[in-house]
């Protein structure tokens, strides 16, 4: 047990205590400064750490959990997890910060705070696990309070369909990361990360590799909102604005950006993996920023564009693996792809943390999110203002803002990748710089669209329900604190490089790291290169494109809807319901009738199989006796009497023929010598026979139906099917007797027990324990009969009373 | 001699068997029928006995016993379901 562990485990314990502190302090101090504190410990405790792991030190520690299957909570702390773990304490306390002023002592705040500090040490927890399993129990967590947080106003329609799409595609990722992550396990014979990474060179040529290889890629694709998976993003949106901020900008939609990074010393360097993650990053990228730039309402715009950043950090990812392909000199040159991912993993979760406050403050002062209907709110609102154009610019790619320089380094990441000559890059390649480049425009239209539609024009207040004013200063911190980070990381971006990039980039390409190949300059910023020149194409044609917005923005008009991903996604669903049902309708029919033909007809498919495919059927008639007459003169008999039960016209008839095939039976009795049989059977026989007659009586008006049986093919088929399987398995049975009886030991009842009868004895002394179960089984019997009959519920007699 | 005696009276049995199962099938009314199963319960009655002494047990005499008083059961609980529709009846004072 380290302090590590104690720092996750610190949200949960803290969350049970929230209720309490709700109910104690609610009206007169705000529940969110207690758990403010919870963050900045974290965040202090991480902070120790980084000056140990820029020197390349890593800390591990376990504790037992399940040690029998090797399942045990192993943290591990290097420049990757690190720099999660800071990102999410530290927006996590800016976050607390933000909502203390956001959410109003009117809410629900103990489950709000509950929630979030579930997901908290979840994502702490999925950060810092080094087992597979653990780390999935937490993946698991957060998808769970992302639900729940996502339908905190659960009263509103919108929020439960949120949550409910996101569990659902989430929840669908998670799974297919488990079976991954155990296929995984199962060709390195480890749960841990670490020994994976250690094996990771013997695996590609596994069966397993290229399956556990896509279904972890689907887990990391869902929980990051990568295409087609990203539709459950905007309508996350529909979640408090603080908890978009975080889950949905800062945290768990890079979970999926972790895992992928976590485990590229384990897959990359192989092409499929280069081209799944790259293809797919630059898909998103694409499709987030072309679609953001049409949406209307602002945190739907952000929702878009995370999903567009998200994409880019993804496709960085997958450029960059190409390096563990290549090694030596030409690979600094690709490694820089994977340090420009985690570069602008933490500059987008700065701006984006930013920007969503911002959104929210706009929210909460005018009442609208609504790009139409707001307008010239920038000398109502100047630090909002200011804010926003602080994240806006750095999401464009504008000096002096950090974004600048994550985004010219993706550009060199996509120029070096166009020339790569690797896995099949040729002239292929040349589509990464063009789709960047695009991309790249459409973000900054709609970065402007979002600073310049909301401030800039005319004031609308006959639009808007409140009186503009600027916000509380509380509400204003967590953006400033966020804004200043923005800049000065443009200013002082070695600092961070030093302390956090390089060991992240060093956890990420070990081999390398080990080569000492990983001090990245971030120095070489400046200079007149080819990506500067894409970065002022970009400020010109998007410039000269939101000035024309108008002119061109019928464009997405022409796009069907019935093609919108949404679109799909809900029919899709509809159709899954309507089918299930409709084959559910189809062979629930409520007929006792059909589920007997199910039942049979698995008897003889099932059993009647088996007897064929071990070629079960032979008969040996070695060992039979011999067979007198008068037995098949009754068998005759017999066979015409329950022939009779067939095709009888009448009940009364039937009932007359079943007594008289008991009778028969009985005398079958008497043949092959069982007198208490034959006593028995004659008995039970006449009592069945006189219940028959009772049944007979109270039998409904409407069911006495004097018809013939009806007779149908179906029926017949599979009563005879059931007949010849069972014929046929017990002649085999028969032929093929394995061992000796072991009725010889009870000729020995008088010895043993002092009873002539052999039949009785067995019955009480030698397996007495059936016979007790047996009396107890009648009288079971007994009194169901007695309660059925006397307690008779309201309306359980009605066809009697109506006669 | 007596053997023989005995398995004659058995196939003798069988055809009054036959006979009664026809009529149990084919007749007209459930009277006919409930006069067949009796026949029939008196038929395996005999049956039974001729039985007993081929085998040379005594071990089946209480089947025989048992038959005639539940073939007689049998009749009249149909007897009664013919003729009042019911097996039991309540008492009136219920």
């Amino acid at each position: 047990m380290s302090w590590l562990h104690l720092m996750i485990l610190l949200p949960f314990i803290f969350a049970a205590a929230v209720p309490y502190i709700y109910r104690k302090f609610t009206p007169r101090i705000h529940t969110g400064w207690f758990v403010l504190v919870i963050p900045l410990v974290i965040f202090a405790f991480l902070l120790s750490f980084t000056t140990a792991i820029s020197y390349g030190n890593t800390a591990f520690s376990t504790v037992p959990w399940i040690p029998s299957y090797n399942i045990n909570f192993t943290t591990y702390v290097d420049g990757l997890s690190l720099i999660f773990g800071l990102l999410i304490a530290g927006i996590g306390a800016l976050v607390i910060l933000y909502s203390i002023f956001y959410m109003s002592k009117r809410e629900a705040l103990n489950n709000f705070y509950v929630y979030l500090l579930l997901f908290m040490g979840a994502m702490l927890g999925l950060v810092f696990s080094d087992n597979i399993f653990v780390l999935y129990v937490f993946w698991e967590t957060t998808s769970v309070s992302s639900f729940l947080l996502i339908a905190y106003w659960y009263e509103r329609e919108k929020s439960r369909y949120g949550a409910q799409k996101s569990m659902l595609i989430t929840i669908f990722g998670g799974l297919a990361m488990l079976a991954g992550l155990i296929m995984l396990s199962m060709m390195t014979e480890t749960y841990s990360i670490r020994e994976m990474v250690s094996q990771a060179a013997n695996i590609p040529s596994h069966p397993l590799f290229v399956p556990s290889m896509i279904l972890i890629l689907i887990g990391a694709f869902t929980k990051s909102a990568q295409f087609p998976f990203s539709i459950w993003l905007p309508d996350a949106m529909e979640a408090p604005t603080p908890i978009s901020a975080y889950l949905h900008s800062a945290t768990m939609v890079k979970a999926g950006i972790y895992l992928v990074a976590r485990l590229t010393p384990v897959f990359g360097g192989q092409a499929e993996w280069f081209w799944i993650v790259s293809s797919m990053g630059m898909i998103t990228l694409l499709y987030g920023s072309v679609n953001a730039v049409r949406q209307t309402d602002l945190k739907a715009l952000l929702a878009y564009s995370t999903i567009s950043q998200l994409g880019l950090i993804m496709s960085l990812l997958g450029l960059g693996s190409a390096s563990l392909y290549t090694g030596g000199e030409e690979s600094s040159v690709y490694m820089a792809a994977i340090f420009a991912a985690i570069f602008h993993l933490v500059n987008h979760s700065t701006f984006k943390g930013c920007l969503f406050m911002v959104v929210g403050i706009i929210d909460h002062e005018t009442g609208t999110r609504d790009i139409r209907r707001l307008g010239g709110l920038m000398h109502l609102m100047p630090i909002s203002f200011t804010l926003a154009v602080i994240g806006s610019f750095s999401m464009a790619g504008l000096p002096p803002f950090n974004g600048f320089l994550s985004k010219e380094m993706f550009f060199t990441a996509v120029i070096n990748a166009a020339e790569m000559k690797e896995f099949g890059v040729n002239a292929i390649g040349n589509l990464f710089p063009i789709i960047a480049w695009i991309a790249s425009v459409f973000t900054f239209v709609y970065s402007m669209i979002l600073v310049f539609k909301t401030f800039r024009g005319k004031n609308k207040p006959e639009k808007l329900a409140k009186e503009v004013h600027e916000a509380p200063l509380g509400m204003l911190i967590s953006p400033i604190v966020l804004g200043l980070f923005v800049v000065i990381i443009f200013f002082f971006p070695n600092i961070l490089s030093k302390y956090l990039l390089s060991p992240a980039l060093a956890a990420i390409v070990p081999t390398l790291a080990a080569a000492g190949e990983t001090n990245v300059k971030i120095s070489a910023w400046h200079g007149w290169n080819i990506e500067l020149f894409m970065t002022i194409g970009v400020i010109v044609l998007g410039t000269i494109m939101y000035h024309l917005l108008k002119k061109w923005y019928r464009i997405y008009l022409l796009y069907p809807e019935n093609l919108m991903l949404n679109h799909l996604y809900n029919i899709g669903l509809e159709n899954m319901e309507a089918v299930s049902r409709r084959v559910t309708d189809r062979y629930m029919t409520g007929f006792i009738r059909d589920y007997l033909v199910y039942i049979f007809a698995f008897i003889i498919i099932i059993v009647g199989g088996a007897v064929w495919l071990s070629d079960g059927f032979s008969i040996h008639t070695s060992d039979d006796a011999p067979v007198n007459w008068f037995e098949a003169v009754l068998m005759i008999v017999m066979i015409v009497t329950a022939a009779a039960v067939l095709f009888a016209k009448t009940r009364l008839t039937a009932i007359v023929a079943v007594g008289g095939l008991g009778f028969l039976v009985s005398f079958f009795f008497v043949l092959f010598r069982a007198p208490d049989l034959a006593l028995t059977q004659l008995v039970v026989e006449t009592v069945t026979t006189v219940l028959f007659l009772l049944c007979f009586y109270h039998l409904p008006q409407l069911r006495k139906e004097f018809a013939r049986i009806r007779f149908k093919a179906v029926n017949a088929i599979v009563s005879i099917g059931v007949g010849v399987v069972v014929t046929i398995v017990a002649l085999s049975a028969n032929g093929n007797r394995l061992f000796q009886s072991i009725s010889g030991y009870y000729e020995n009842s008088y010895e043993l027990a002092g009873a002539k009868n052999i039949v009785n004895s067995i019955l009480v002394d030698f397996r007495g324990i059936d016979t007790m179960l047996e009396i107890l089984v009648l009288s079971i019997a007994g009194l169901g009969v007695y309660t059925l009959i006397k307690l008779r519920l309201a309306g359980g007699n009605r066809n009697e009373k109506a006669e | 001699m007596i053997q023989t005696i005995l398995i004659y009276s058995l196939v003798f049995l069988s055809f009054a068997i036959f006979a009664t199962i026809y009529r149990l099938i084919k007749g007209p009314t459930a009277p006919d029928r409930v006069q067949a199963l009796d026949a029939l319960g008196i038929n395996l009655l005999s049956g039974v006995a001729i039985f007993s002494v081929l085998l040379r047990s005594t071990g089946f005499f209480e089947v025989i016993l048992l038959i005639g008083i539940l073939s007689f059961i049998g009749t009249i609980a149909f007897a009664r379901y013919i003729e009042r529709g019911v097996v039991i009846e309540r008492k009136q004072s219920d």
